[in-house]
Parts: structure tokens; sequence; C-alpha cells
């Protein structure tokens, strides 16, 4: 079963990929479907066992690298944490599948569309079942790879292919950090397997390293190492700002990847690894900071972007940050917990914002929307069932996990703690009201768009709509009914197994009750101002804008991160890269090196044409001279 | 009164075989002083078989220049037919243009 599940997305992919051509768009599109399809419903099942009996396995498919102690396998992993993983990724990506017939159904390139997001889920799957850190850095690279492709599949657009090699470089930043701790980890320990490696760890608690001239805990090292991977692949601050660029690619890829599933391989990292992170205090504290910067950044930026992809991806963004803070704080399952909640709201928000753009003909600028709630009646009440579920509306799946983290965050009981959990409040509200601002600006008011006819407007196809429904379902009830299977406060965390650690028990005590109240009616009190706000005076958001003009074109130019990196890293390296171009490449390399030689063999050979100068009488002579020479010679001899 | 001996009639050849082979390539004008100077250059070396072939007292010298003098004539007669035709094609016969095999 694992077998299947793993490789019918590959076989889909190499079906698509390599025969799309002979199979035809339509063949395509329903294979790589079925097959992803089908290994949603093994996982579902996996999952299933999972949780009723315990099921813990691991497969080994082939033995990897065997040199010296290095010991690698390709492995299949499953336990109660790759399980989750598995449904949230086969799941959401089967749906997407099937979504991109419908949206894609213009677009010339079907096959290998489809076998891009078929690969993609083939490498999510291998970085979520590995056992040990090769084959997750394997998985890490193979989506990174295929968020590459997919974010330049419109690859005749210019911004998407930059957007794209964005995404990739930036990646690369946090990579090397990742790579680095996976040498540490060898270095320190002699294997990279999972299991061998977390029993190892309390042996080294004392070790000290001398890094970058500083003399560092060896533990410690590892998790900032490890964390700066995450960083990079899950977006959070300073290494954020490939994630807005890259929504350039087509709707269902920013879906699947860079909001459900890929974004959240960091989070992930971060939970398998608990047995490691659990013992460095200071990375834990260092990854609440950061999250929670990022979670508030965003909500922020968020507030006045008009672009309605780039919204959710800040959004995306500042969820991100809420699970890692709940990482920070020691909570891991919370953080997994919503990780699974926000994989179903966040990707129906994105499916259904494709939709709209769909429907708009490509238009993505929300100022261009407007009054459509009655031509697009389905995609509206999906819209605002994901936005509920993503403010925390109460009983909607993220009602039970963002609150849980702000929960958990309190509970810590620490500085670090309470200023968490006061943040994270903070963000809930700002991510309510950047939410509907989407949803009035979109749906409500005027019709704004002047390129397409209101009487144009239709409603997607069935195809795209059923996908939304189903993730309208998970977003609804996947909090209510999985909230004891998570985060159950009591019973301890028999669900979990040995996947996570927790060195001190989570607490299991109840925050009082008007902190648990604070957040929905925040959230709650948020929807009619956001009404007053954007719907019925939008005077006074221009207003606000106006007066606080500096503040605005702070959060317009996302706090002038891009800026800031372009005279920091980008100027300088650019610099240094044309002069490698112009001076040492063109000027040195090529003038002695190829085109020395091929000139200097040019003049020589124009030289040695002279002799050919076509009359006879010189040849005469040079004949005659060669025949005395050759005299001369013999005589002397 | 001299005696003309052996290398008069040697000095007289190189003289005119120098001739023949200067006239050869100094020529810049036609095609038939080329001719000409083949000519000198064939006639040289016959003068110089005879002479050696009176000296030597041995008359092969003097057969070998009648062959060589019937062949100077027929090369002769197919230089000026060779003439004839590449004037007809090119309309010159100045050594200067013909350089067709220029690389």
């Amino acid at each position: 079963m694992e077998f299947a599940l793993l490789f019918l997305p590959l076989l889909a992919s190499i079906t698509s990929g390599f025969f799309g051509k002979y199979l035809g768009d339509r063949n395509s599109e329903i294979v790589t479907s079925l097959f992803v399809s089908i290994s949603a419903l093994l996982s579902i099942i996996l999952f299933y066992q999972v949780i009723i009996n315990g099921y813990e396995n691991n497969v080994v498919v082939a033995t990897w690298i065997n040199s010296g102690t290095l010991d690698v396998n390709w492995s299949i992993k499953v336990d109660a944490l790759s399980s989750v993983m598995l449904v949230v990724v086969t799941l959401v990506s089967a749906l997407v599948h099937i979504y991109s017939i419908g949206y894609m159904s213009h677009d010339p390139h079907k096959p290998r569309f489809m076998a891009y997001l078929s690969l993609f889920t083939f490498s999510m799957l291998t970085l979520v079942t590995s056992d040990n850190f090769l084959q997750l850095f394997f998985g890490w690279e193979g989506v990174g790879l295929c968020s590459y492709f997919l974010i330049g599949f419109w690859f005749k657009k210019e911004t998407a292919n930059a957007a794209a090699i964005k995404a990739f470089v930036v990646n690369r930043v946090g990579d090397f950090g990742f790579a680095l701790g996976i040498f540490l980890i060898f270095y320190l320990f002699g294997t990279v397997n999972y299991v061998e490696v977390f029993n190892q760890i309390p042996q080294i608690l004392e070790k000290k390293l001398l890094f970058l001239g500083m003399n560092v805990g060896a533990i410690d090292l590892i998790c900032m190492l490890l964390f700066i991977g995450a960083m990079g692949k899950s977006a959070q601050i300073f290494l954020h700002t490939w994630l807005p660029d890259a929504m350039e690619g087509p709707t269902p890829v920013s879906a699947l990847i860079h909001a459900a599933t890929m974004v959240t391989a960091g989070v992930f990292l971060v939970v398998r690894c608990s047995p490691i992170f659990e013992y460095s205090p200071l990375t834990l504290n260092i990854i609440t900071i950061v999250g929670m910067t990022t979670a508030f950044f965003a909500a922020t930026v968020a507030l006045v972007q008009t672009d309605i992809k780039k919204i959710i991806a800040y959004s995306t963004c500042s969820q991100l940050g809420y699970m890692f803070f709940a990482a920070g704080v020691g909570a891991y399952n919370v953080a997994m917990f919503h990780l699974f909640t926000h994989a179903f709201f966040k990707a129906l928000l994105f499916l259904g914002s494709g939709s709209v753009i769909h429907s708009f003909k490509d238009e993505q600028d929300i100022n261009q929307m407007g009054g459509v709630y009655k031509k697009l009646p389905y995609t509206y009440a999906f819209m605002i069932i994901g936005t509920l579920a993503l403010t925390g509306f109460p009983f909607l799946s993220g009602f039970y996990s963002k609150d849980a983290i702000i929960e958990f965050a309190y509970l810590k009981g620490n500085t670090t703690g309470y200023y968490a959990a006061g943040i994270g409040i903070l963000t809930a509200v700002l991510t309510s009201i950047y939410s509907w601002r989407l949803i009035f600006k979109t749906f409500h008011g005027d019709y704004n768009n002047k390129k397409t006819n209101i009487n144009e407007m239709h409603e997607s196809p069935l195809v795209m709509l059923l996908p939304l429904f189903v993730l309208a379902i998970g977003a609804i009830f996947a909090g209510f009914l999985f909230k004891d299977l998570f985060i159950s406060h009591s019973g301890g965390n028999s669900f979990w197994g040995d996947s996570i650690k927790f060195l001190n028990p989570l607490s299991t005590e109840h925050p009082p009750l008007w902190f648990l109240l604070t957040t929905p009616a925040l959230v709650l009190t948020s929807i009619p101002i956001a009404y007053y706000l954007f719907v019925k005076d939008k005077d006074i958001p221009n207003r606000i804008a106006q007066s606080n003009k500096p503040l605005h074109n702070f959060l317009i130019n996302k706090w002038y991160f891009d800026e800031l990196y372009d005279v920091l890293f980008i100027k300088f390296s650019k610099k240094l890269g044309i002069f490698f171009w112009k001076v040492v490449d063109v000027k040195i390399i090529d003038k002695f090196g190829p085109d020395g030689v091929s000139s200097l063999i040019n003049r020589l050979s124009l030289k040695a044409s002279k002799f050919q100068s076509g009359f006879i009488y010189q040849y005469a002579f040079m004949i005659l001279l060669g025949f005395s020479a050759l005299l001369t010679f013999l005589i002397l001899n | 009164m001299i005696s003309i001996g052996l290398g008069h009639y040697l000095t007289l050849a190189a003289i005119i075989f120098t001739i023949g082979v200067v006239g050869l390539f100094l020529n810049r004008k036609n095609i038939i002083v080329i001719l000409m100077s083949i000519e000198l250059i064939l006639l040289a070396v016959n003068i110089n078989l005879v002479a050696f072939s009176i000296f030597l007292n041995d008359i092969t010298g003097q057969i070998f220049t009648l062959f060589i003098l019937t062949v100077a004539a027929a090369e002769a007669a197919i230089g000026l037919a060779i003439i004839v035709v590449y004037y007809r094609n090119s309309s010159t016969i100045r050594v200067e243009e013909i350089n067709s095999l220029k690389g």
C-alpha cells in the first residue's frame, strides 16, 4: 500500500510528461488525476489505520548510499506525523489536479502542467515519508525544483521567469543552512537516520563547537542551521520575499505548493526534529520570535495589497508564522493541527480566488472587481467559508487551531509566551480585517471592471466547484472533528506516539475564560467594521491612507524588504557578476583563451594564404628557389 | 686571338639560362614572353649538352639535343594554342590579370 501511495504520482508524472503527446490532453488529465486520487484514498485509509490501530511502518525501498559509516536508505516511514502530512498532501493535490482540468482548459500545455503537479506530489511524499535527513533533503530539493517549474510555467511571461528564479535563489539561502545542518549531524553522530540521531542527542548536550569564532552549543547550532532551512522553505521573515512573487504561477499551483503543502515543509521539519529542538531552548525562542514577527509583518502587508493572490499569499506567510511560533513554544502538535486545518481553508481560498480570476478573465486586482456575489454564488459561498475558517470564526476549523496556538503561547507562561500570545491576537484581528476586505472588495460594492461586462460573468464549471466543495467541508469540520485527536488537553498525546517528543509535558490547564473569549470576540466585531470600511464608507480607508502616507507607503512596499535586499546584496553581487563577466571572462579568459587562439590562427592563415597569389611566375620562382636550395644542400653534403 | 673553349660555351649557356629564368619571373606583361623565356632556358640546356658532347666526344648529348628541340617545338605549339584559347575566353593574356588560382 505504501508503495502504491508513493509511486502512483511518479508514474502519473512520467506517463503524462513523456507520453502526454501521444495520450492527448484529456487522457493525461484523467491519468494524473486518477492516480493521485487513488494515492489520496490510500493515504486516508492509512491515516485511519494510524488513528485506530496506532499503525507504524518503515518500508525500505532500496539502499541509496552505503559508504563507510554513511548508510542511507530510500524508505517509506509511516507514523502519526507522516500520516497527517500524507493526507494533507495527497488530498489537496488530488483536488488541485481535478480543479486544474477546469482552470487550465485554455492552456496549450496541459500534459506538461499535470506532469509537474504529479512530480511535485511525488517529491513532497518522499519528503514526508523519509526516515533520514538525506532523503528529506532529496524531497526538499525536489519540491523546490517543481516549484520553480510551476512558478515559471507560463515561460513566455517575463515576470513569471523572474519570480521562478527568485524563488529558487532565495530557497538556496535556506538550503545552504539546511545542508550545513545535515553535515553537522553526520559529523557529530556518524549517521543521518532520524532514530539513530535522536537516540544520540542526550549524549552531546554539553558539547561545544567553534563556529565563526564563537563557542556555541552543538545542539543549538544544529537547530539554528535546520531552522534556517525551514525559514527558506516556509517563507519566514527575511527569506519570505519569494512567496508573494511566486503568485505569478497558475492559481492551482499557488493553492497546492504555496499554501497547503510545500511551504509547510519547514514546519514539518521542525516538528519532525522535535527531539533535537526540545534540547535547544535558545533556538525555540528564536523560532517563536521569528514566527510571530512573520505573522505580524505579513498580516500588516496583506492589509494594503490590491492583488487578490498576493493578499492570500501574505496571509499564508502570516499563518506559517503562527505555526512556527506554536512550534517555538513547544506545542508541536498544535503546529501540526494548524498546518492540517490551514491546508484546507487556504487551498479553498486560493482555488476560490482562482475561480474568481477565471471568471474575470485573468483580472487579479481587487479594485477592478466588486458586486458579483449574485453572479458567482457558489464561489462566493466557498470563499466566505474559507474566510470564516481562516479568521477563526467560532466552530470552524481555524477557530480550533489558531486559538489553540494563542492559548498554548499564553500557557507557556514566560515573557516570550505572553508576548507571542499578544501578537497572535493582534494578528488574528488584522487577519480578519484583510480577509474581509478581500471578500467585500471582490464580491460586494459596485462592479468596477471595465474590460469584462458584468453580464458575461458566469460561474466556473463543475469540475472546478467540486474540489472547492470538498475543501469547504474540510474547512468547516476538520477542526471540530480532529481537535481531540491532535491537541487534546487531557489524555496525553497518544495519537502522536514517538513521532513528536515533549521534554516537558504540555500544560493541561486551561487559560482563563476572558482570554479564551478575547480572540473570537475581536474577530467577530471586525466583520461589521470591515463591512463598514470597505463597502459602506469607502472614504475612510482612503482618508486613513492619506493621513498616514509614510505608513501606507511602508506597508504597500512590503516593509521595503525587496529594496533593502536590493541595496544590501543584489547591487553588489550584480556589480561583481558584471565585473566577472565583462572584465574577467570577456577581457581575460576569452581574450587569451579561445578568442586569442582563434584570432592567432586566423592571422597566421591569412599570412599563409598570401603565398597563394595566383601568379604563375611567382610559383615558378618558388620552384626555382626550392630546387636551388635542395641542390645546394645535396652538393654540400 | 683567344681560343674558344668549353668554358665560354658554358658561360654563354649560363647567361642565356639566367636571362630565361629572370624573364620568367620578372615578366609582368604577357604570357608570350614566358613562353619565349622557357624557349631560352631550353636553348641554354641544349648549348650545354652540345658543348659537353663535343668535349667528351660522346654523341649522346647531340642526339638528346635533337629530342629536346622536338619537345620544345611541340611545347611551343601547345603553349601558343593554350594562349589563343585563353584569350578567347578572357580576352586578355596579361600576366597580372591571370590569377584565378589565388587562394
